[in-house]
């Protein structure tokens, strides 16, 4: 896959940062604004197809595997596993036991395990959707040799 | 608020006639693009923000991924002659359709009119949440707390599906 | 009342694709279609007149909602719906490189 022409390198160079700083703001807020994990999760993943599209083969040099992202992606389904056990032991013998202090509604830190969730999944599903998209493009790049 | 919407779906359901009748398939993929975006407006009208955010941010991907695909193949519809197993099809297609259509009918005289009915267990969902969970966000609230199982469950699925993906793709076949 | 209808006709228009269409591109198209009409239709079932967004504000907390449960039922499988499609994606440019075309009549005369 070739990439595109310099306009288009330049202003993704200088977009994709703001996108990927937009993913961050919509995980961490979101227990307080509209979004949370899943939005931010692909809009993480959205900025490096982004940055895929634009630079094509040049770009794809550097990663010829996908097993980066796919360890991203099991890391994250199991802290996920790891803090729901956690009420298990410490809580009230319950599963997904929100057993940390919830703080004051509305502030950035309050409402316990929340915002670490999350996180979890946010990272799970950025990882989740770059697997699939660098799975497409190297299949692609591989019968195309 | 209710002929609003249904203005909309009725653009919906004609994207998806298009869609599905299209002659080159570039068109029917964005044609199809038609009724994921117009979903968006839906709920933004029907004041679900979390599910507009995430439907537009997921249709852009599903669009990228399906115009990657049918670039990299061929463009052109299959085209038979309209013989006899295509009238079957059409014909079994219709009465199954008329079936639906009547059990809908059915089904329908239970449900609440639009904007007036509202589930019997909402009220747990909502009077007091913010005390149990500490989220200002009710949505983030249901998904972490209250459902965490199938939160945990759709976790599982998704990388059950990346599995998938990289079993079927990166495998080489058979020389 | 007339949104629940029209919701099933998008649903109808989806099957009778999935049902006459030879070609697996349109097939995939017409599965995500009957997947929207129906995370339209649970949104719609959760919609209460005059009702606010679910979201609290601490300083004025009484107000009707929205219901949040089936937003929250339909946040996760918006995110399945995009798994499944991608998934399907794979299938489908896998199966063109082994047969060269997309016409499921033809594929199911080769036996490959």
């Amino acid at each position: 896959m070739k990439g595109m022409t310099i306009i288009v390198k330049k202003t993704t160079q200088l977009i994709a940062g703001m996108i990927f700083l937009y993913g961050i703001y919509i995980i961490l807020h979101g227990h307080l604004t509209p979004g949370g994990g899943f939005a931010g999760g692909i809009i993480l993943a959205g900025s490096f197809i982004l940055l895929i599209l634009a630079y094509g083969s040049d770009f794809l040099i550097l990663v010829r595997k996908e097993s980066g992202s796919t360890i991203y992606e099991n890391l994250g389904v199991l802290v996920f596993l790891f803090l729901a056990l956690t009420g298990l032991l410490f809580g009230g013998r319950i599963f997904f036991a929100n057993w940390l202090p919830h703080g004051t509604p509305g502030e950035l830190i309050s409402a316990g395990f929340l915002p670490l969730y999350n996180i979890c999944v946010g990272i799970e599903v950025a990882a989740s959707i770059l697997s699939i998209f660098l799975a497409l493009i190297i299949f692609k790049e591989e019968i195309l040799k | 608020m209710e002929l609003t919407i249904s203005v909309i779906v009725g653009f919906m359901i004609l994207g998806a006639i298009y869609a599905i009748h299209a002659r080159d398939i570039l068109s029917a993929v964005i044609a199809g693009g038609i009724v994921g975006y117009s979903l968006v407006i839906c709920f933004l009208l029907i004041k679900a923000p979390d599910l507009a955010i995430v439907q537009i941010v997921v249709e852009t991907i599903t669009l990228i991924i399906m115009i990657a695909v049918v670039l990299d193949s061929s463009r052109t519809e299959a085209y038979g002659r309209f013989d006899g197993q295509a009238y079957a099809t059409a014909g079994a297609a219709l009465v199954i359709l008329l079936i639906l259509f009547w059990l809908f009918r059915h089904a329908s005289a239970s449900l609440d009119h639009f904007g007036e009915g509202t589930l019997r267990m909402s009220d747990a969902y909502i009077n007091g949440a913010v005390e149990k969970t500490g989220s200002v966000n009710l949505v983030t609230g249901v998904i972490f707390d209250f459902r965490g199982y199938d939160t945990l469950g759709e976790a599982t699925v998704l990388v059950t599906a990346v599995l998938g993906v990289l079993t079927i793709l990166r495998i080489r076949g058979r020389k | 009342m007339i949104v629940y209808w029209l919701c099933f006709i998008l649903f109808l228009t989806g099957l009778y694709g999935v049902i006459t269409r030879r070609n697996l591109i349109k097939i995939a198209i017409s599965l995500s279609i009957m997947e929207f009409s129906c995370f339209l239709f649970l949104a719609l079932l959760g919609y209460t007149k005059g009702g606010e967004a679910p979201i609290v504000d601490p300083a004025d907390p009484v107000r009707t909602y929205v219901d949040p449960l089936p937003q929250a039922m339909v946040l996760t499988a918006i995110v399945i719906g995009l798994a499944t499609t991608a998934m399907l994606m794979a299938v489908i440019i896998r199966i063109y490189r082994k047969y060269g075309t997309f016409d499921i009549r033809e594929i199911k005369n080769l036996r490959g």
